[in-house]
């Protein structure tokens, strides 16, 4: 069984990716689990038509202590299966402190013996390791594979060096590697470039580019993924070769994190590389606000 | 004493890695009044170092189990984990006597939501809701106060505003506090914020008239072994009418009503000298530093008091009292001097008790070796004249400083300036704490936060006749075969306060240093030979 965790910034499409790529696998006849890593429980939206499922930490508080896997597991598209940790409302409680208790809790109810005979198990986790909860995927060796979701977006490049950063440190202690970056395509300029070069200097890969297309919003608003809803469009093949790449990858890595002068540089050789040609004047500083425009500013001082 | 105090100090530090050596070396000193009445900056109140076995507690410890704890119709709820609340019931002894049978005394009790995993993810709120209805249902208490324990503030409950909720739907006081254990390096923390909290929530709220002449608070004595009992019958016999007391044998009318008092004493300067300054600032009482512990002190801050409101009659009253009880207590002194004269002893314990308790053993003919706080400000070791000069490091700002106004109509300058200059007596110390430094002797080890190497190695050096800490320290010395005099609990004896209580304490040490069980326990250093195997036990 391979346990594969997705990481990337909030809404880069983490859920969406991780949704279409395990119903690929899926299609190729494996057997996947996902478990949502998010309190706002929506990992499993697409698999299972619908946010229908209950979460294992709602199941945990009505039922006791009397839980059953049946109660918090659902089959989804393909046969998936399909868990949602849940969690607190927004600015109660401690989110990170619900997945720990629910990881631990599906371990004790057996969802990942071998007798089930999964091939893979998919750890969908919101967006900003912010506390040690939502690293718990990645520690104590519950997920061996990382994959980053990641944009040419100045910010979602932030984020994907900062996820190495926690990488680094669980896979010291721990097994965990990185596998590759998946990009999602923004329609960034030089996207593909920029990325490619983001992951050599990484020392990963960039495992697939998935252009953008609005097949992808089509077949969310129909509460599917695109290879149930249009399984003969071109974005469906797209998560078909993602899906291939990812069951043959066999590059798994520690990262080499970038410092952030070489974050910024990245982006100036890329991001900014025809509008550099025309204005050479421009400062370092209006190049920094320039490259930051989908601003989370939580970075950029 | 044969050793050097300076070289003691040197070889207790040598073991320690470079930084921490360093650190420790500011943390011990050996006392030295200079000329001009100054003594050695001694570092303090800053964090406690992994691996030294500090005796220090928490926030929350300091909050619930000190200030608040000893008062006994306010309930006290603990939010938080189940083992934290064990802590809430008093079993260190906090005594206290309601009026009769049927007023309420919440002191043995010991509340807590509980709080496990579910609270822990989906937030504590409700359940504390549900709690503060279920205790209210039960108890029908004048006032509720809620006390957060660690996982509180990481998750982010708002205990304050549940308390809000609450009081307006109940109809009572309800507050609570941000206690949690982590706030501050030690408990010293947790009594600011129970000050902060008392002086925001209750003081005030009873306009209730006085009549008396000599109206006065006692704050800052928790009434261990019954202190307090033996403190009220003085100011009764003397005719001060105590207001409240912070919080021994309290309530909490009273200290809702303490703004009305015209005098505040302050006991344990460490625990509540924050309410002295505030209901200073706010209602204008002025405050005086007192000490009821040792018979000469306890003489020494009645006259204080009769000072302070300059009155013949008070001071006559206060003369037959102290004559009354002198022959008593001279008596004893002289039965115990004659067996503990020259003895030894060392005080690691508190904010102020290794300070106030040196008085009871000199009055013995003892000699205090070493003493140090576990929890004290450098204001406590050298003097309030130091306060300027504190540096207020990221620890300690991280507890609110409330800031204080006069009330509009509530503020009553008590004295006039004129009176104000003439009690800037240093010997009265009034609104001053002159500290435990400047009152011993030179050369003396003085060491804060004590380390569990350096208390082993002190011993093995000094070999005290007595050794006064708490329950966690106290079989570790006794099996050094040195007796251990618990000052946190009184191991279940006291009163020790007052002139009855100097009594009680000079028999129980007379007991302990004079007991022939110590020498019959053979301490590491001395089992040079082999000992005889005892004599085999017939089985049964």
């Amino acid at each position: 069984m391979r346990k594969v965790a997705i990481y990337g910034k909030g809404g880069i499409g983490k859920s969406t990716t991780t949704q279409n790529t395990v119903a690929a696998l899926a299609e190729m006849g494996k057997k996947v689990m996902v478990v949502g890593c998010d309190p706002k429980a929506d990992s499993t939206r697409l698999l299972l038509g619908g946010l229908a499922q209950r979460t294992v930490l709602d199941t945990l508080r009505d039922e006791g202590e009397e839980v059953d896997l049946d109660d918090i597991r659902r089959i989804g598209f393909g046969n998936t299966y399909c868990t949602e940790s849940g969690g607190p409302e927004p600015g109660v409680g401690c989110a990170g402190r619900g997945i720990i208790t629910s990881i631990n809790l599906l371990e004790q109810l057996g969802a990942y013996k071998e007798s089930i005979g999964l091939d893979y198990v998919f750890y969908d986790v919101l967006g900003d390791v912010v506390c040690g909860g939502f690293a718990m995927p990645i520690r104590e060796g519950k997920a061996q594979e990382i994959y980053i979701v990641c944009s040419g977006e100045m910010m979602a490049m932030y984020a994907a060096n900062n996820i190495c950063k926690g990488i680094v440190k669980f896979a010291n202690a721990g097994g965990v590697r990185l596998g590759g970056i998946i990009c999602n395509s923004r329609k960034v300029d030089n996207e593909r470039e920029m990325i490619e070069e983001l992951a050599r200097q990484l020392g990963t890969q960039m495992i697939h580019f998935v252009p953008r297309d609005n097949d992808v919003q089509r077949a969310e608003i129909n509460r599917k993924t695109v290879i149930h809803w249009k399984p003969t469009c071109p974005q469906a093949d797209e998560y078909r070769n993602l899906a291939k790449a990812m069951d043959a990858n066999r590059m798994f890595v520690i990262p080499k994190p970038l410092e952030m002068s070489a974050l910024e540089k990245l982006l100036m050789d890329f991001g900014l590389a025809e509008e550099l040609g025309q204005d050479a004047d421009a400062t370092p500083a209006e190049i920094d606000l320039a490259a930051a425009t989908p601003a989370n500013t939580l970075a950029c001082d | 004493m044969a050793h050097d105090a300076h070289e003691v100090k040197k070889e207790m530090v040598a073991i320690y890695p470079k930084k921490l050596g360093k650190k420790r070396a500011e943390q011990i000193v050996v006392t030295e009044l200079g000329p001009d009445g100054s003594v050695p900056e001694i570092k303090a109140n800053v964090r406690s170092s992994p691996g030294i076995i500090t005796q220090r507690g928490c926030a929350y410890a300091g909050c619930k189990g000190v200030v608040i704890g000893p008062s006994r119709d306010i309930l006290s709820i603990v939010h938080g984990p189940i083992g934290c609340s064990f802590y809430a019931w008093l079993t260190r002894r906090n005594q206290t006597r309601p009026p009769s049978d049927s007023d309420p005394n919440f002191i043995t009790y010991c509340l807590s939501t509980d709080m496990t995993e579910q609270e822990i993810v989906f937030g504590g709120e409700k359940k504390l809701k549900a709690a503060i209805k279920e205790a209210y249902d039960v108890f029908h208490p004048k006032a509720i106060a809620v006390f957060s324990t660690c996982p509180v503030g990481l998750i982010g409950d708002d205990v304050h505003a549940v308390a809000r909720q609450m009081k307006e739907e109940l109809g009572i006081n309800v507050f609570a506090f941000s206690c949690e254990g982590y706030r501050g390096v030690s408990q010293s923390a947790g009594h600011h914020i129970a000050n902060n909290q008392l002086f925001k929530h209750v003081i005030g709220l009873n306009e209730l008239a006085h009549e008396d002449k000599f109206t006065i608070n006692l704050l800052g004595e928790y009434n261990i072994g019954g202190d307090a009992f033996v403190i009220e019958d003085l100011f009764r016999r003397c005719g001060i009418k105590l207001i409240a007391t912070f919080s021994g044998n309290s309530d909490y009318d009273s200290m809702a009503n303490s703004h009305t008092a015209d005098l505040n004493l302050v006991m344990c300067h460490r625990s509540i000298n924050y309410m002295a300054e505030m209901m200073e600032k706010k209602f204008g009482i002025p405050w005086l530093k007192i000490n009821f512990i040792g018979a000469a002190a306890t003489a020494k801050s009645l006259r204080k008091i009769a000072e302070y409101f300059d009155d013949a009659e008070l001071k006559a009253k206060v003369e037959t009292v102290i004559a009354e009880e002198m022959p008593k207590v001279d008596v004893a002194q002289k039965d115990v001097k004659s067996r503990c004269q020259g003895k030894t002893a060392m005080l690691f314990v508190g904010g102020s008790r290794a300070h106030h308790y040196q008085v009871l053993f000199k009055e013995m003919g003892m000699e205090i070796v070493a003493a140090g706080y576990e929890f004290g400000h450098r204001d406590d070791y050298e003097g309030r004249k130091v306060l300027p000069t504190i540096k207020v490091d990221a620890d300690s700002k991280n507890i609110e400083e409330i800031e204080v106004r006069p009330d509009e109509t509530r503020y009553v300058p008590r004295l006039s300036q004129e009176r104000k200059a003439q009690l800037a007596d240093p010997e009265l110390e009034f609104q001053d704490y002159v500290g435990m430094m400047p009152e011993m002797e030179d050369g003396t080890l003085v060491i804060d936060d004590i380390s569990h190497h350096e208390t082993e190695r002190l011993i093995e050096l000094y070999k005290p006749s007595i050794f006064c800490a708490g329950i966690k320290e106290k079989y570790a010395v006794q099996k050094m075969g040195i007796p251990c005099k618990q000052l946190h609990s009184y191991d279940y004896g006291g009163p020790y306060a007052g002139f009855e209580g100097a009594i009680n304490f000079y028999r129980e040490i007379d007991r302990m240093v004079n007991m022939k069980v110590w020498s019959l326990v053979k301490a590491p250093w001395q089992t040079l030979a082999p000992q005889p195997e005892p004599a085999p036990v017939a089985a049964d």
